[in-house]
C-alpha cells in the first residue's frame, strides 16, 4: 500500500489554535496534504441579524483574538464610506497608530511561537518579553491589552495626551532595542537558517494563482500592501512595503522581522504628525447599500463585505481573513517535506483559526 | 545559538523578568477598562446601557425599579459608560475579580420623579 495518512492536530503542541491537516506520508515525507476546518466556528457574521450595527463593532472585534483593533477599523471604514461620513484627521493618525501596535505584537507573537515549533524555546521567550511592553503600551492608551475597543464610526473613542505619545516613544525605543538585540539570532543563527531556508517553497506564480495575501505574498516578490491603499492616514506616511524573492519560510520570517521596524517608524511618523482636533465627528441615521472595504492585517488583507438596508440591523456582512487565503498554499508547499518540518512550514503562514472561522 | 549567548549570560545575572504575582501585583493603568459599577444616586432606570450593550448583559426593569447587570457575560466595552446621559455608570481600573460562584449584580434604584427619566428616554 503506497502511503500512510497521518492526522495532524486538530490537538498538537506546535497549534496554538485547532487545525487538522490530513497527511498523506511515505518514508517521512508528505505525499499530499488536506487542510480540515469547523472546530472553532461561532456563526460571528450571523449576529448582524440581532446585534445593530453599532454593537457589531464590538463583535468583529472579537473575530479575532491577534488583530481585533484592525477588523473594527475595517467594518468602521466600510460603514462610514456608506454613510458617508468622514473621519476627523487625528482620529486617522490614532488609528494608524493603535493599527501599527497591533502590528507589532502580531509579528512578536509569531515570531515568537516559530522559535517555539523550530525548538529555540529561549529565542521565543527574548520575544515575548518584548511584546509585553507593546501590550503595556495598548492597556494604558486603549483600555484593553488585545480587544482595544477604540474604534466608533465616525473617529475613535480615546484619545492620546502629550504625556502618553512621549511614553509611547521611549516605550518604542526599548522595544527597538530588544528586538535589535534579537534580529543577529533570527535572521543569521545556525539553527534558524538550518530549519527554515528551502522549506516550504511558493514561487510567485503559486502565490499569485493560489490568492494568498499579507506576508506570505511579499515573500515571494509581489509587492501587495494594502496599506498602499492610504486608508486611515497611510496615504500621508511615507513607507514601502516589504519584498523578499526566496518565498521560503525564511524570507517568510524575514518579512515579518522587517515589518517590526516598519511598524516602529509608521508609529513616529504618526506620533510627529499627529495634528490636533476632533477625535471623532457625530454621525446620525442608518447605513444603506452594499460595500467592501480592505485593510491590511497583519497577516494580509482582511475584506468585508456589508450590505445594509437603511435599518437598524445589517442585511449580509461577510469576512474573508488572511488566513482563509493564506490555507491553500499548505496544500502546495507541504508535498516534498519531511514530517518533522510540518509544524515549521505550517506555521510560516501565521495561522490564526478563529480568524478563518469566524 | 552563538548570537543567543550573550543575551543568555546577561539574563542570568540580571533580575527576573516576572513578578512573584500575588505578592506583588502589577500596577494598574489609569485607562484601563476594569469592573463596571453603577451609582444607584445617580441612575435614571432609563435603560441606555441596556440598549446599546453588545454583550446585551444589562437589564433594566423601571416597573420594579431594577438595574441588572451579568459580569459573566460583560466584555468590559465601556460602550454603556459612555451612553449612559447621567454620569451614573462608571469603570474602575482594576479587573473583575475571581469569584466560587456567578452572580448577577442586581441593584435597586429609586427614581425621584418620572420627570427626569422619561425627559432621557427617547
Amino acid at each position: 500500500m503506497a502511503g500512510t495518512v497521518i492526522p495532524f492536530g486538530p490537538q498538537h503542541p506546535v497549534l496554538p489554535e485547532p487545525l487538522h491537516l490530513n497527511l498523506k506520508i511515505e518514508d517521512e515525507i508528505v505525499i499530499s496534504a488536506t487542510p480540515a476546518f469547523g472546530y472553532v466556528h461561532r456563526g460571528l457574521e450571523k449576529l448582524a441579524d440581532i446585534r445593530d450595527f453599532r454593537q457589531m463593532i464590538q463583535v468583529v472585534e472579537r473575530v479575532c483574538g491577534i488583530c481585533s483593533m484592525i477588523h473594527a477599523l475595517t467594518y468602521c471604514q466600510g460603514l462610514e464610506s456608506l454613510m458617508g461620513v468622514e473621519p476627523p484627521p487625528r482620529a486617522r493618525f490614532l488609528r494608524v497608530i493603535w493599527s501599527e501596535l497591533h502590528r507589532l505584537h502580531s509579528h512578536l507573537l509569531w515570531l515568537g511561537l516559530f522559535a517555539d515549533a523550530m525548538g529555540f524555546e529561549s529565542l521565543f521567550m527574548q520575544l515575548w518579553k518584548v511584546r509585553e511592553r507593546i501590550m503595556d503600551m495598548n492597556e494604558a492608551t486603549a483600555g484593553n491589552r488585545v480587544i482595544l475597543s477604540v474604534n466608533v464610526i465616525g473617529g475613535v473613542r480615546r484619545d492620546l495626551d502629550p504625556g502618553q505619545t512621549g511614553w509611547i516613544l521611549s516605550e518604542l525605543a526599548e522595544v527597538e532595542k530588544g528586538i535589535k538585540a534579537m534580529g543577529r539570532t533570527i535572521l543569521h543563527d545556525y539553527t534558524v537558517q538550518k530549519r527554515t531556508r528551502g522549506k516550504g517553497v511558493l514561487s510567485r506564480e503559486q502565490a499569485l494563482e493560489l490568492g494568498c495575501v499579507g506576508p506570505m505574498l511579499r515573500s515571494c516578490g509581489v509587492a501587495q500592501d494594502m496599506r498602499l491603499l492610504g486608508y486611515a492616514a497611510y496615504g500621508e506616511l511615507d513607507f514601502a512595503p516589504v519584498v523578499e524573492r526566496d518565498g521560503d519560510c525564511y524570507a517568510r520570517c524575514r518579512v515579518r522581522f522587517a515589518e517590526l521596524g516598519q511598524s516602529i517608524d509608521l508609529i513616529r511618523q504618526s506620533i510627529g504628525k499627529l495634528p490636533a482636533g476632533d477625535i471623532s465627528v457625530p454621525v446620525k441615521g442608518r447605513p444603506e447599500g452594499e460595500i467592501v472595504a480592505r485593510a491590511e492585517q497583519p497577516r494580509g488583507e482582511c475584506l468585508y463585505y456589508i450590505k445594509a438596508n437603511g435599518g437598524k440591523f445589517l442585511d449580509r456582512l461577510r469576512i474573508r481573513t488572511p488566513t482563509f487565503a493564506n490555507i491553500p498554499a499548505l496544500t502546495v508547499m507541504l508535498p516534498g517535506i519531511e514530517l518533522a518540518d510540518v509544524p515549521v512550514v505550517l506555521l510560516s503562514i501565521d495561522p490564526c483559526v478563529s480568524c478563518t472561522e469566524r | 545559538m552563538v548570537f543567543m549567548i550573550p543575551v543568555v549570560l546577561k539574563n542570568l545575572f540580571s533580575r527576573c523578568a516576572t513578578r512573584p504575582y500575588p505578592q506583588s501585583p502589577r500596577k494598574l493603568f489609569a485607562g484601563s477598562r476594569g469592573q463596571l459599577v453603577n451609582d444607584a444616586g445617580k441612575c435614571i432606570l432609563c435603560g441606555t446601557c441596556a440598549r446599546t450593550c453588545p454583550s446585551q448583559c444589562l437589564t433594566v426593569s423601571r416597573k420594579e425599579g431594577l438595574w441588572q447587570y451579568e459580569p459573566f457575560a460583560c466584555v468590559f466595552c465601556g460602550v454603556c459608560v459612555e451612553a449612559c446621559p447621567t454620569g451614573s455608570l462608571s469603570q474602575l481600573s482594576q479587573w473583575r475579580p475571581a469569584v466560587r460562584e456567578r452572580e448577577s449584580v442586581v441593584l435597586k434604584v429609586e427614581v425621584k420623579s418620572g420627570e427626569e427619566g422619561k425627559r432621557h428616554r427617547a
